[in-house]
């Protein structure tokens, strides 16, 4: 029996960062907002607090954090001749859930795009001709531009207190930031984070051959902060159990620090947490979503709640999963080519670079912050000429630690045994003495790199799991060989003891080794409703009054971490919905 | 201290007391030092209790322990830091009886990328694991795995982690060995609550400092400088 609840004018599908910002900037405009998290609560003061938080087997290996793969996870296959497995156990990315998401326990690299990041069909095929897309490569522009975007970037730096080094203040390139960046009205709101061994010798060597290297934009706070909403936030302390560990110190940037503050006591706001949302429910003739339906998960009862707007933030995978398993959109065909849920499905091409050691350093790598390091640009968007290269894209090439968590984070030379004596020797004399320089890369959309409904496995819920019919292609290899190769002639810069040979991932995309929670596509972003789910202010072309949050409108992935932009999208996405579609419920942009 | 009667696996926890009780001799004052009493009134080492394997396949993970985790200058043996006791009461848990695995059919076999997809909870794995390996080693040596000689143990081993050693029912000898490895690392390099590191030991052969309270100033004082503080565990700041 589902029981059926009262009409509210907004429901929001998770509390992540898109959720929580979606839900703060409605309630602002004075909707009663109700917000439908599956997982359980979660407060730094019961959930992050230190002795517990600091325990390596328990949050990393066993997953405290994430999201449990006994309930749902994702079937995979690499090609579309193979019959898709699930993924068991989580590995290569790790979804979060309960209140804040996969941002209660990010790292805090926050980015914003390169200008070209968002015009990528455009600009490539403009300037380096037709031919330069490959036929099959489904690389989309994203209808909308970093200049558009500006202010809502600033208004996310602002929210999360980023600590960086602006290179492009206004059009004037400033030395030591970023200065590929797109012009930026305003500095960040903190100043760098400390530079540990790994960085300011990477810094150096890169400086020395004609780069321009800058510190990592962090959400880990250099200084205490008040954000305009009137959250504060503590000094990061470089504890080095930042990623899939909550923050004792409340100084990374999170929903649950951010934002939930001043939202939970919001009595215009009301959380309901493990509440899986199941369904929407749509009215395919009025072209729009008349309520949810979601369990919850401590009775096994169902209920319905209407409401006037729904905001899907509930990550890739159940974006995706909620859409096509509630009838809304054309699923995506790989064959025809037509239908957009689904489609671009794209993940990002990590660790292309070299292990570097230095006998008498002493890298402390333990001493760290999540976003913590050097990196440079030279080498990603179209910061560089890509004529007879045979690829379109690049990476960012960074250098330094978040962690020396010694179960996850040790490295030996080449040629170590994996055990025995010898073994014990190589990490007693290593663990403190190394770092990887390493690129990472865009990862563009290809026709049969998609999403859909797995014929044959389950969720705990009765519905199919999602199934990623998914890999690496040329273009990525070729990146990869490319940033390898930059990578090591830096490393040689800096004159290490040992260097491995260059290396970069090759062969099927492999689901074991944590590679990065940077999945994008399916509820694609764009201005064409036969190439995309969403329009450029992430409204469903197929139901007015829904409005898709997150990763999953990302047409292709750049090389940054997804949540600068994603937190960009929502900013942008929620003036639209305050200022436009409040005033005029109803479509945003015509067929 | 040899008048102390201990079981050949026991000998090594005395032996911390008993050389503590050794340097106190030395200065001169062992006879009614209270050091030398403690030591000899020593009560007998804990007995070893098993929350799930059994008498074969404890004998086994301690051997293979051992062989990991070869007691040397560094550390003592993997059995002497606690790895069996850990990878026994890990295997008894939540882990071994398949938390967090999406353990819905069909099983069917994938390619090394597509991860576990073995029906059998990480225990019942275990289990089969541990008869193989010793169905093998009974095949080539004669013995079960524990019964080798050090220099077989690690050709065994060696045998098992390539892959060479053939393993019947449904995953290779390398699969296993990779599984155990890395439930013996984490175990190896874990919290010191959960049994292994003992000690922190692997913490201390590393130099990791375990928990920080703050860094925040360090981070800049200890700039490529050793940062060598007695390692703090999770029970150490409760
Ligand atoms: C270890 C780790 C490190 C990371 N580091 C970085 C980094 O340095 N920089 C960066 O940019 N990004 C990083 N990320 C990614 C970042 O966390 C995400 O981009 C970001 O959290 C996405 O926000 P979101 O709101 O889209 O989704 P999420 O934060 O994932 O929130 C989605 C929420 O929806 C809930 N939900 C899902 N389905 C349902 C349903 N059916 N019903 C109800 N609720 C549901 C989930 O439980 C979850 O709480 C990292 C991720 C991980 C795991
Ligand atoms: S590294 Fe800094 S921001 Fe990250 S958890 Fe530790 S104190 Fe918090």
């Amino acid at each position: 029996m589902v029981t059926k609840l009262k009409e509210v004018d907004a429901v929001v599908v998770g509390m992540g960062w898109t959720g929580a910002i979606l839900s703060r900037e409605l309630t602002k405009a004075g909707l009663n907002v109700v917000g439908l998290e599956r997982g359980p609560m979660r407060t730094p003061r019961d959930d992050f607090a230190i002795p517990a938080i600091r325990d390596e087997l328990k949050y990393t290996n066993r997953h405290e954090l994430f999201q449990d793969t006994a309930m749902e996870t994702v079937s995979l296959r690499h090609a579309m001749s193979e019959t898709a497995l699930p993924m068991r156990r989580h590995g290569s990315f790790l979804p979060g859930t309960g209140v804040g998401g996969a941002g209660s326990h990010w790292n805090g690299a926050t980015w914003r795009n390169l200008e070209v990041d968002y015009v990528v069909r455009s600009h490539y095929t403009e300037k380096y001709g037709r031919n330069a897309i490959p036929a099959d490569m489904t690389v989309q522009d994203f209808g909308v531009t970093y200049a558009e975007l500006e202010p809502h970037f600033d208004k996310f730096e602002k929210l999360c207190g980023i600590s960086g080094q602006a290179g492009n203040l206004r059009g004037k390139k400033i030395d030591g930031g970023n200065i590929f960046e797109g012009p930026r009205a305003n500095d960040y709101p903190n100043k760098p984070l400390a530079r540990n061994f790994a960085s300011s010798t990477f810094d150096t060597a890169a400086r020395s051959l004609g780069y321009h290297p800058f510190p990592q934009p962090s959400a880990n706070a250099s200084e205490a902060y008040t954000n305009p909403e009137g959250a504060t936030m503590g000094q990061c302390v470089y504890c080095g159990f930042c990623e899939r560990y909550g923050c004792e110190s409340n100084a990374k940037a999170s929903p649950n620090v951010s934002v939930l503050p001043v939202l939970l006591p919001d009595p215009k706001f009301e959380l309901r947490t493990n509440s899986y949302v199941k369904k929407l429910n749509y009215d395919r003739a009025a072209k729009k979503v008349t309520s949810v339906t979601y369990v919850d998960t401590r009775t096994g009862e169902e209920y319905e709640q209407p409401a006037g707007l729904v905001i899907l933030g509930a990550y890739v995978f159940n974006n995706t999963l909620l859409m096509l398993y509630s009838g809304i959109g054309t699923p995506y065909d790989p064959v025809t080519g037509r239908g957009s849920v689904g489609k671009n499905y794209c993940y990002q091409y990590t660790g292309a670079g070299v292990t570097v050691f230095f006998e008498d350093a002493e890298t402390n790598p333990f001493m760290a912050a999540g976003a913590f390091g050097t990196i440079m640009d030279d080498f990603n968007g179209d910061n560089f000429d890509h004529s007879g290269l045979g690829f379109i894209g690049g990476g960012h090439i960074s250098a330094g630690l978040s962690n020396g968590r010694p179960i996850e984070t040790r490295a030996v030379p080449p040629g170590t045994p994996r055990w025995g004596k010898a073994w014990k020797e190589a990490n007693a004399k290593w663990y403190r003495r190394w770092f990887n320089v390493a690129g990472t890369a865009v990862n563009y959309a290809y026709r049969d790199n998609y999403l859909d409904l797995d014929p044959t496995y389950k969720d705990a819920l009765g519905r199919p799991l999602i199934r990623m019919t998914y890999n690496f292609k040329e273009n990525d290899y070729k990146i990869g060989a490319f940033l390898s190769q930059k990578s090591a002639e830096i490393a040689k810069a800096m004159n290490p003891t040992i260097m491995t040979e260059p290396r970069f991932r090759r062969g099927d995309y492999d689901s074991r080794p944590y590679q990065s929670t940077h999945n994008t596509g399916g509820t694609i972003m764009g201005t064409d409703p036969s190439t995309s789910v969403v329009n450029r202010y992430l409204q469903s072309w197929d139901a007015s009054n829904l409005f898709i949050m997150g990763a999953s409108v990302f047409p292709q992935n750049q090389s940054y971490n997804p949540t600068g932009p994603l937190g960009a999208l929502a900013y942008w996405s929620a003036d639209a919905i305050v200022n436009k579609y409040m005033k005029a419920p109803g479509p945003l942009m015509q067929a | 201290m040899t008048e102390v009667k201990l079981p050949r696996r026991d000998f090594l926890k005395a032996a911390g007391a008993a050389s503590a009780a050794g340097a106190a001799a030395a200065t001169g004052i062992a006879a009614c030092s209270p050091a030398a009493e403690t030591a000899a009134t020593a009560p007998p080492a804990e007995p070893e209790i098993w929350l799930t394997l059994n008498a074969t396949e404890a004998a086994f993970v301690k051997a293979v322990v051992d062989t990991l985790i070869p007691a040397d200058e560094l550390t003592p043996s993997g059995t002497d830091v606690g790895l069996a006791t850990f990878i026994d009461r890990q295997l008894a848990g939540g882990f071994g009886n398949g938390a967090k695995l999406y353990r819905s059919g069909p099983f069917l076999p994938g390619k090394p990328e597509h991860g576990y997809q073995l029906a059998l909870s990480p225990r019942d794995f275990f289990r089969a694991g541990i008869s193989e390996a010793n169905a093998w080693t009974t095949k080539t040596y004669g013995k079960e795995f524990d019964r080798l000689t050090v220099e077989q143990r690690n050709e065994a081993l060696t045998a098992i982690e390539t892959g060479k050693a053939q393993f019947n029912g449904g995953f290779t000898s390398n699969f296993f060995f990779d599984n155990f490895l890395q439930l013996s690392m984490e175990g190896f390099f874990a919290d010191p609550m959960y049994g292994g590191n003992k000690n922190k030991v692997a913490w201390k052969m590393i130099g990791f400092p375990g928990l920080p309270a703050s860094y925040r100033e360090e981070v800049k004082t200890y700039f490529n400088k050793k940062y060598d503080k007695e390692p703090q565990s999770i029970a150490d700041f409760s």
